[in-house]
């Protein structure tokens, strides 16, 4: 299969703005699906409401374009219905860890076989550019136009304090990363998390003086460290990047299947 | 032949369960709330012993989504809640209304608004059932007064949902969700089934999941099948696609309002009680129904022409099947739990609103046949 496979040629072209970084995160993650060999009948893809969430519309999948913040609910009713299907929900940040925190939590501290990626650009790109729970301590948006008040939520920290068994994190940047990281989170048994910091130019760039995609993509390169690299401890302010945790735990439909059995045969 | 039936002493809440494992459930998803609880415990029980998935949500929106996403693989999926879940989920209601996702939506009403009187009853909801979610859509809503209606209806809420691919709301109250009664538990086969409608476009062939067939209706393909399509919340076009050409939004607006609108007839529920010489008709639903229709064998009994319509089916309101009934009436008098919501819809149905009254009881407590007798004598001019 080539990626092109996994488009819906007719739904093209696609909504975001020029420099998006999302577009990269879409195309990487089907050189993942394609790697993996994956039968389109098997996928679905849950989303949610916002830029990065008009992501499932464009790909030849079942394609479940839901409610602001709650994709994580409507995938686990629907993989707990069919646990053999392979359920991926694109999110935003405000998307996941905003309106739709609660249910980012649940579904990691089930642990149920769901990949979730988040594609975090630091703003609310679709309504225009108010701030997110990871817009940053004073940055700027159209509602933080004094600076931002609050820190950000730390994404792979929250999803290991929840009860995600794998976590990783990458960037635009690292295009073939993004590729290999949803490829290893696809084919983890229980709730995986993919954190791929994605540029906004137009807004979260344009109002905090950043820079166009290229220069926002530079930032990502400079500013970045592999996990465990010494210049973390240098510099603390650099984003560690890499694969934070994989676990191998009770999956919830796994765990789901004996309950059957018990309730069956007990 | 009742005689070798199986014979059941339960909670109507019980009652919704074991219609509903009747119906064909394969999935449950909700969360705690009094006074409905007992559904989602009882299904926490029976559903793994049948193969089916219980699942509790983190909350009642996840609960209602949880159950889209399951009905959206070909599972008969619903939820059960009360007061502020029922508030909570109109959101995801409304999504299964646009995307349109059969499921059923248990309301056990009690005392509100918010908190209110939790566990206390109530039938304050049935305008939110009709209303609760944003836009212009049509749904529909059943009830009932009692455990052999309850299984019906129960059973009919997920044939309507199926018939019509739309969420269908099972609105009872706390009385009828906790009182016990007997059921005669129909055998398998007494009651039709409606199964879902299953595309039978082939592999490879262009399908249109929201192109409508002549009859209105959709056949659908399971998740995880040979179609792979959208479904979105956006207005979207027979593809699934999302659009905002005004046509499309035009046509699909008029679908999902007309696929209802134009059935009120198939969908109406009613019972009627000595309504053919009635000067005065009682119209009532769920629990108080019961009250009313005590009221309406007493004075009977002492030769009053009295008469009971009662609706099971609220929404679409049967407004042709009220009409009639209350031509002859001299006057109607409804009683519910609430202040007036269903009064209204019998005002505007009916040729004289004017002699309209209503009996109602809004403090929690189980409405009496003193509180209808007392307004039938003020209509009378006789005093209390």
């Amino acid at each position: 299969m080539s990626i092109k496979d996994y488009v819906r040629e007719r739904f093209l072209p696609h909504i975001w703005c020029p420099g998006c970084g999302h577009g990269m995160v879409m195309n990487n993650m089907l050189r993942a699906m394609a790697e993996l060999q994956i039968n389109k009948n098997n996928v679905v893809m849950v989303t949610g409401i916002g830029c990065s969430s008009r992501i499932s519309g464009y790909l030849d999948f079942h394609t479940l374009h839901t409610l602001h913040g709650r994709a994580l609910a409507f995938a686990t009713g629907l993989k707990l219905s069919r646990p053999e299907l392979t359920v991926v929900v694109p999110m935003g940040d405000g998307d996941a860890l905003a309106i739709g925190g609660n249910h980012f939590i649940h579904a990691a501290r089930r642990n149920i076989g769901i990949t979730a990626i988040i594609m975090n650009n630091s703003i609310y790109g679709m309504t225009g550019g108010q701030f997110s729970p990871s817009t940053g301590q004073g940055k700027k948006a159209t509602t933080a136009p004094y600076g931002n008040i609050t820190e950000s939520f730390d994404i792979v920290a929250l999803a290991k304090g929840a009860g995600a068994s794998f976590i990783a994190r990458t960037t635009t940047y690292h295009v073939a990363s993004v590729k290999n990281l949803i490829k290893e989170a696809i084919g983890h048994k229980g709730f995986s998390v993919v954190e791929i910091l994605s540029q906004c130019p137009t807004y979260f760039g344009r109002k905090n003086k950043i820079g166009d995609a290229v220069d926002m993509l530079t930032y990502y390169k400079d500013n970045t460290v592999a996990i465990g690299s010494p210049k973390k401890a240098e510099n603390p302010a650099l984003i560690e990047k890499g694969i934070f945790l994989r676990e191998e735990r009770p999956e919830y439909c796994s765990e789901y299947a004996k309950i059957l059995e018990k309730a069956q045969n007990g | 032949m009742d005689k070798q039936k199986k014979t059941l002493f339960l909670q109507g809440n019980e009652v919704c369960v074991e219609a509903a494992l009747y119906a064909g459930l394969d999935f449950y998803a909700g969360y705690p709330i009094t006074p409905s609880t007992e559904i989602a415990e009882l299904l926490a029980v029976r559903l793994p012993k049948k193969g089916g998935k219980f699942i509790q949500m983190e909350d009642e929106i996840a609960s209602m989504c949880a159950v889209i996403g399951a009905s959206l693989t070909g599972n008969k999926s619903m939820t059960a809640t009360s007061g502020p879940g029922f508030s909570l989920k109109q959101e995801a209601i409304g999504y299964a209304v646009m995307a349109e996702v059969p499921c059923v939506v248990v309301n056990v009403q009690r005392g509100g608004p918010s908190t209110g009187l939790p566990t206390k009853v109530s039938q304050g909801d049935v305008m939110q059932a009709r209303w609760g979610t944003h836009g212009d859509h049509s749904v529909i809503a059943l009830t009932a007064s009692n455990h052999q209606d309850l299984f019906h209806m129960t059973v009919e809420a997920f044939n309507l949902s199926e018939t019509y691919r739309t969420p269908v709301i099972l609105l009872f109250d706390e009385v009828v969700g906790h009182m016990r009664e007997r059921l005669i538990l129909p055998e398998p086969g007494e009651i039709p089934l409606v199964q879902r409608l299953r595309t039978s476009v082939k592999e490879g062939t262009d399908y249109h999941p929201y192109l409508p067939r002549e009859d209105g209706r959709l056949p659908m393909s399971d998740f995880g099948g040979v179609h792979r399509y959208n479904v979105t919340g956006l207005v979207h076009d027979m593809w699934g696609f999302p659009s905002d050409d005004a046509k499309v939004a035009y046509g699909l607006i008029h679908h999902l309002v007309d696929k209802i609108e134009n059935n009120v007839k198939a969908i109406t529920k009613i019972k009627e009680y000595y309504l053919d010489d009635a000067e005065c008709v009682l119209i009532s639903y769920g629990s108080s129904a019961r009250t009313a229709r005590h009221m309406v064998e007493n004075r009977r009994a002492r030769g009053d022409r009295i008469g009971l319509l009662e609706l099971q089916s609220l929404w679409p309101f049967p407004v042709q099947a009220v009409r009639e009934r209350c031509e002859k009436a001299r006057y109607v008098l409804v009683v519910e739990m609430n202040m007036g919501q269903i009064l209204q819809e019998v005002k505007k149905a009916v040729k004289n609103p004017e002699k309209v009254f209503l009996a109602n009881r809004i403090d929690g407590t189980f409405i009496s046949p003193t509180d209808i007798r007392n307004v039938f004598r003020l209509i009378q001019g006789k005093g209390v």
